[in-house]
This record gives structure tokens, C-alpha cells and sequence, in this order.
């Protein structure tokens, strides 16, 4: 049985249940004054950490390590994730800005983490419901040529090997890696618990350390530039029609038939 | 350094009364009064937060409990109300999430919170079902807290780790012939062996359905009238304790009140809870501080009621061609509501600030509670009506915030005992 040593990569987001709006400008979404809190899918990696924790023997887990690259108020996403059970954590502080780091510039800071940190696991999201990449973990995998299983409804530890369940079109796909490896989570993976009151107050005493993009190695550049963010077009209201023949006229009317 | 802060703000941004000279003493030192010349001096490196500034974990508990209220309390509050009862996957969660210990210490089992953050849940739970939130604000506020300030340490031992963890709590003092006046009890305790036995009932009280531990008043020297009350600790399965019935309620529905009896109900010596004749201080005491709780589930109760409210009127009701919230008519009562909404919110969390930095609350609390309900029941009645229809029928919520707001002006003192709290105070102020 190997100790496993997790990084559980978080971000701070725009709450899913806030419905975003285009700034002015017409540059971004709007997130001053909007509600944030942690990304739904890193929840679910926070989550299975803390359960492969609880599933396992003592030592089974050796420690679970959150991190997140982003503005003052990510720390706040970091307290809630050792509140759920992770048992330190690393601020890498940036400015709030409207441009988010690409995913490949997470990556790269990601795996000097790994590399310093001694990690041989990485749970992160499939994606994050903001800029919706779905590449940050796929990147990590490459640049460390570990192996990777993504989008996991399972993960089950097997001596050196997980064993992960993906759900994919039509059915189920069940791979086996050997560690060390990078997961991506699934909504079905599991139900992420609530943080409570106690464990609110255990994460006061936990380590938040504090990094600046200039403590790694890589240096920071976006290579894309958003150009424009809008709105979808509001939906126009539909017609009604009698009955069939009615659908049917209409169709070919528009030339649909 | 934030709890420093804390504490210094109310205490400062108040007016130097009889009663808090000893407060502003204690935390302003720099206001200093010489003999012959007047030397002043005054602090500029106290930072005045906002009254609704929350720290850090006050944060997060806002955050998780409204996160809990949401997912697991909301879709079962309709059913609830209907079916007067309590949904038990319900107070299993407020257990878990350690609701239930908000201010018990940690090596109690409980959260080791602070009192405000018993009042940030209280309020948080009422936004979605004001029922909730007075089980959590009577076993909290009352029940816990009397433990915590009057137990012994093995009564704190034995019962603490209990409410944090698996039990429910009950605070019994009314009786059918004693509310307001509360200390005309007529509970009598007479000595036996190494205890007491106690006879008599009590009449109204919450969580009794889900409580397996209860505080009960009962005075054990009448002569001697309010200074014979004495506080026991009884647990349901004690021989001689019997729930009568269970009341039927205009509002608060899923929170269970009943009338419980004591026949021969024996209690051991170790379950009086502090001294023999202090039962009056300690029942004044707690229901002081549990005003503040009160007002909290009021003003949670408000929020509830207008966001409910305004959500329709802004989004989905349209007549005459337009979202009915666009008149201007609604927009000043809605503006207007949320107004006295904030007003009575200031008045709660300073009371609960004024607690916390160890300065006399007394008038603050009663105030905080008397407006609160005052503004609950005004505010939820208003989102009823600026709902039209759906405001009252029984398919959503506005019709059940107001039911459920008219209690606030009646448990832990009327809305007349507050106004007489207050203009005692006042008086006595004001009296050459
Ligand atoms: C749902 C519910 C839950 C409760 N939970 C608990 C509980 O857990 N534990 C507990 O011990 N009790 C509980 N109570 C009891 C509650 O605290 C009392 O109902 C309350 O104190 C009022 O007492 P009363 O009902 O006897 O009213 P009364 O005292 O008879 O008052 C009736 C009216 O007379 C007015 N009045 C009385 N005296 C004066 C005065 N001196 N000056 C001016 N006006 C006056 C009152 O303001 C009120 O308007 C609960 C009650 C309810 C309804």
C-alpha cells in the first residue's frame, strides 16, 4: 500500500447559482459585488481526498494539500477546504483582474508544487464553471508525464494502482494507473459534505502559506486576448400553431421543409 | 486581534450611561479625567467596523448554514408546516453540522463559537424556516448556555457533549398560570432523600416532542416566593415526567410546544443546576441574552419573507405589460421594508456586540427583539400582499412567514414586557 501525498488544486469562482452578467466594457463577466465561493468540481476533488482519507488506515493518507492561484479573497475558498479536511494549504496570490490565468500557467506552477511538495497524487476538477477550459489537468499529467484518468464517477485505491471509473457515452470506462497520477472529477463522483461549525473552527489553526507568482520558476504570460464577452441574445417568443398541417405550413414557410 | 476589535467597538459607539461606566472604563483607557485640569486624551488606532461586519468564521458559518438551509431544509419546510411536525433527517443535520454546540467548548464536543455566531445561524436558519430556527435558538441560547454558565462541572461533563452530539434541550418555566409572571410559578419541589420531587406542569414549551433533556424551574420554598425557584435538570425517561399534549399553532408549526406534566418526578441532588433559590436570576439572566436570539430568528424570518416577495415581483409576475415590481407604488413599499429590515438587523447585532464586549445589554436586547417582531410581522404581512394570490395561498412560503411571525411578539416576554424592560431603564435613567 502506497502513502499518498494529494494536491488538490481550487478555484474561486463566480457561485453557480448567481447568473453571470457582461461587464461595461464589455471585456469579461462582472464579478465585482458578485457572490463567489468554491468551484462545484472542486468540491468533488476536496471531497474524495477527505474520503480516501476516511476509507483507508491511518497512514494510507499522508497529507492532503489544497492550493489555489488567485486573488486575496481565494484564500477564503482555501479556509473552506481545510474546513472540509484538507490539512494545509498554499495561496498563490494574483491581483483581481478581469483576464484568468490560461490553464497551461496553472500547470506549470502546479507541477513545481508537485515536484516541491513531493506529491503523488492531483485531484483537481474536469473543469472550472467559469472559463470552462477542461485542460488544467490534462496539461499537469503531460508536463509530468505521470499518467492521467479524467472525469472519475470512482475512484478506488488498490495497493500502487487506482482504479477509476469514468462515465462516457453510452456506458462506463474503467481504467487502472499506477501512482503517482492526476484524477479530474465528475459530478457523480461524490456528494461533497458541508464544512462544520467544528471543523470551522479546526481550519483557523491550519497552515495558509503565502506564494507570489514570482516565487516559481515560470513566468506568467497569457497567449490569448479576449477580444469581446456579450450576452446571448434574448430568446425571441415563439409563434403557436393550430395543428399539424398548421406545423407543417410553417415549416415550409420557412423553408425548413 | 479581530475579537479585540470587536470588542471595543460597541462599547465605545455608545452613550455613557450609569450602567456602562464600568465597560468604558475597561476598554477605553485613553479617556482619561484629571483632577483640577481636564487632560484628554483621545485613541485615534480604534477601528470602528461596521455593525454588520462579520469575522472570518462568522463568515463561513453564514455561508454553510445557508448552504444547509437550502439543500436540506428548504424542500421539506412546506411538508413540515402542513404536517406539524419536525423532520427528523432535519435535526440530525443541525447535529452534524454542529448547530447544536455553536457556543459549547470544544472539548465538549461543540463548535466553540462565538455567541454572535449563534446569532448569525439563528438568523441564516429563520430565512428559510423560522420553526428550525427556534429549536436551534432554545437548545443554543437557553438551554446550552445555562449549562455552560450555571452547571457544575460534572453536570457540564455529563449533559454538554449530550446537546452538542444527540440531544435536544427544553427550557421550562411557563406554566398555565404563569407567563408573563413568569416567577408566580406554582411547580413545587419538596425535599426527599438526597433530591427533590417535583409536582405540578408546565405549559408551552418548544422542542419537547425531540428533547430529551429539560430544565425545569419549580420552587422548592413557596414562603419564600420567587426567591424559593430553583432550576433542575430532568431527562424524558425520568420516572414521573409525562408530555400532556401537544399544541395545535397558528404559526411555527414544524416546532413542537407542548404542555408536560410532573408527577412525583424525582430529581438527584447533582441535577440542581447551580444554587438552591437562584433559579429567578439565572431565568432572567438567559432570557436576556435569548432576546437577542428571538430577534435574530425575526429578522432572518423578514429577509425570508421579502426575498420571497421581491424574487416574484421582479421577475416573474407581469401585469399590464410590465413586472408588477416596476411600479413605483411596490418599488417605495419594497424599498421601504427593506429599510426597516436593515434597521432592526443594526439593532440585533449590536445588542449581540454589546453582549460580546461584556457591556450591560439589557435595553439593547429588548429593543433589538420588540423591533424585530415588529418588523417581521409587518414586513412578512406586506410580501403577502405585494404577491397577490400566491402570496396566500399555501403553495408557497409568504402566507407561512407571517403566520410564523406573530410569535416573536409573545415567547420570551411580550412585546408589553419589552416596552416595560425598556422604559424602566429609561426611567431610572432620567429620575433626579
Ligand atoms: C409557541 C410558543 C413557544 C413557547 N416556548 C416556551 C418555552 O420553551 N419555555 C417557556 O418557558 N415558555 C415558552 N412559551 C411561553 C411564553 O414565554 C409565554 O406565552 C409568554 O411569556 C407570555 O405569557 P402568557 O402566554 O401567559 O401571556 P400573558 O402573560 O397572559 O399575557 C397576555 C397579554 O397580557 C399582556 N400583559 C401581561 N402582563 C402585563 C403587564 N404587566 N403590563 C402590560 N401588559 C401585560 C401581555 O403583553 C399580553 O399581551 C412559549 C409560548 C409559545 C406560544
Amino acid at each position: 500500500m502506497s502513502t499518498l501525498r494529494i494536491l488538490v488544486p481550487v478555484k474561486r469562482v463566480i457561485d453557480y447559482a448567481v447568473k453571470p452578467r457582461v461587464n461595461k466594457a464589455q471585456t469579461a463577466v462582472e464579478i465585482a459585488g458578485v457572490k463567489h465561493s468554491m468551484n462545484p468540481f472542486d468540491e468533488l476533488s476536496v471531497e474524495e481526498s477527505v474520503r480516501l482519507r476516511e476509507k483507508h488506515t491511518n497512514k494510507t493518507v499522508e497529507d492532503i494539500l489544497a492550493i489555489s492561484i488567485g486573488p486575496p479573497k481565494a484564500a477564503d475558498t482555501l479556509r473552506t477546504a481545510m474546513a472540509m479536511g484538507c490539512d494545509r494549504s498554499i495561496h498563490v496570490e494574483v491581483p483581481e483582474k478581469d483576464e484568468m490565468l490560461e490553464p497551461l500557467q496553472v500547470a506549470k506552477v502546479l507541477k513545481e508544487v508537485v515536484e516541491k511538495e513531493g506529491r503523488n497524487l492531483v485531484i483537481l476538477g474536469k473543469q472550472s464553471i467559469d472559463d470552462d477550459s477542461s485542460q488544467t489537468g490534462q496539461m499537469l499529467a503531460g508536463l509530468l508525464g505521470w499518467g492521467q484518468a479524467c472525469g472519475a464517477s470512482e475512484v478506488v485505491l488498490d495497493g500502487e494502482y487506482l482504479k477509476v471509473t469514468k462515465e462516457v457515452d453510452g456506458g462506463t470506462e474503467v481504467v487502472r494507473g499506477k501512482l503517482p497520477m492526476v484524477v479530474t472529477t465528475d459530478l457523480r463522483l461524490n456528494e461533497p459534505r458541508y464544512a462544520s461549525l467544528p471543523n470551522i473552527m479546526k481550519a483557523k489553526k491550519k497552515k495558509l502559506e503565502k506564494k507570489k507568482l514570482e516565487d516559481f520558476e515560470f513566468r506568467a504570460v497569457n497567449r490569448l486576448k479576449n477580444l469581446k464577452v456579450s450576452e446571448p441574445p434574448p430568446r425571441q417568443g415563439g409563434g403557436k400553431v393550430e395543428d399539424v398541417d398548421g406545423l407543417i405550413s410553417k415549416l415550409k414557410e420557412l423553408g425548413a421543409l | 486581534m479581530a475579537s479585540s476589535l470587536r470588542a471595543l467597538r460597541p462599547a465605545l459607539s455608545t452613550l455613557s450611561r450609569a450602567s456602562r461606566t464600568t465597560a468604558l472604563r475597561q476598554f477605553s483607557p485613553a479617556v482619561t479625567l484629571n483632577a483640577g485640569r481636564q487632560i484628554r486624551t483621545f485613541t485615534d488606532d480604534v477601528h470602528n467596523t461596521p455593525v454588520f461586519h462579520l469575522t472570518e468564521e462568522e463568515n463561513m458559518l453564514k455561508e454553510v448554514v445557508s448552504k444547509f438551509s437550502n439543500d436540506v431544509i428548504l424542500p421539506k419546510v412546506r411538508d413540515m408546516d402542513e404536517a406539524e411536525t419536525l423532520d427528523k433527517s432535519v435535526l440530525e443535520g443541525l447535529f452534524e453540522q454542529g448547530l447544536m454546540g455553536i457556543e459549547i467548548e470544544e472539548e465538549y464536543g461543540g463548535s466553540g463559537m462565538s455567541f454572535t455566531a449563534a446569532i448569525v445561524a439563528i438568523e441564516e436558519l429563520a430565512r428559510i424556516d423560522p420553526s428550525v430556527s427556534v429549536l436551534c435558538d432554545v437548545h443554543n441560547t437557553l438551554v446550552a448556555q445555562a449549562f455552560r454558565k450555571w452547571g457544575s462541572k460534572a453536570l457540564k461533563e455529563k449533559y454538554l457533549p449530550r446537546l452538542a452530539t444527540e440531544s435536544c434541550g427544553s427550557f421550562c418555566l411557563s406554566e398555565p398560570a404563569s407567563g408573563s409572571d413568569a416567577f408566580a410559578l406554582q411547580t413545587k419541589a419538596v425535599k426527599k432523600g438526597d433530591g427533590y420531587v417535583l409536582n405540578g406542569s408546565k405549559m408551552w414549551i418548544t422542542n419537547a416532542m425531540e428533547s430529551e433533556i429539560f430544565i425545569i424551574f419549580a420552587n422548592i420554598n413557596p414562603d419564600a416566593g420567587y426567591k424559593g425557584i430553583t432550576a433542575f435538570v430532568a431527562e424524558k425517561n425520568f420516572p414521573g415526567f409525562s408530555i400532556a399534549k401537544k399544541e395545535k399553532k397558528l404559526g411555527i408549526r414544524a416546532s413542537s410546544t407542548c404542555v408536560l406534566n410532573f408527577d412525583d418526578l424525582y430529581i438527584p441532588k447533582e441535577n440542581i443546576l447551580g444554587e438552591e433559590g437562584q433559579g429567578y436570576k439565572y431565568a432572567i439572566g438567559i432570557l436576556n441574552e435569548g432576546r437577542i436570539g428571538i430577534g435574530a430568528q425575526m429578522t432572518g424570518l423578514a429577509l425570508g419573507a421579502w426575498e420571497n416577495a421581491v424574487k416574484y415581483c421582479w421577475n416573474d409576475r407581469k401585469q399590464f405589460g410590465k413586472l408588477i415590481g416596476e411600479n413605483q407604488g411596490l418599488r417605495f413599499q419594497i424599498a421601504q421594508a427593506r429599510l426597516e429590515i436593515e434597521a432592526a438587523r443594526a439593532l440585533v447585532y449590536n445588542a449581540a456586540r454589546t453582549k460580546a464586549a461584556g457591556a450591560n445589554f439589557v435595553m439593547e436586547a429588548a429593543m433589538a427583539k420588540l423591533y424585530a417582531s415588529q418588523v417581521a410581522g409587518k414586513v412578512s404581512g406586506q410580501a403577502v400582499e405585494w404577491m397577490g394570490g400566491m402570496g396566500f395561498v399555501r403553495e408557497g412560503l409568504a402566507e407561512k412567514f407571517w403566520r410564523d411571525s406573530k410569535i416573536g411578539a409573545i415567547y420570551e416576554g411580550t412585546s408589553n414586557i419589552q416596552l416595560e424592560t425598556i422604559s424602566k431603564i429609561l426611567q431610572k435613567q432620567y429620575t433626579n
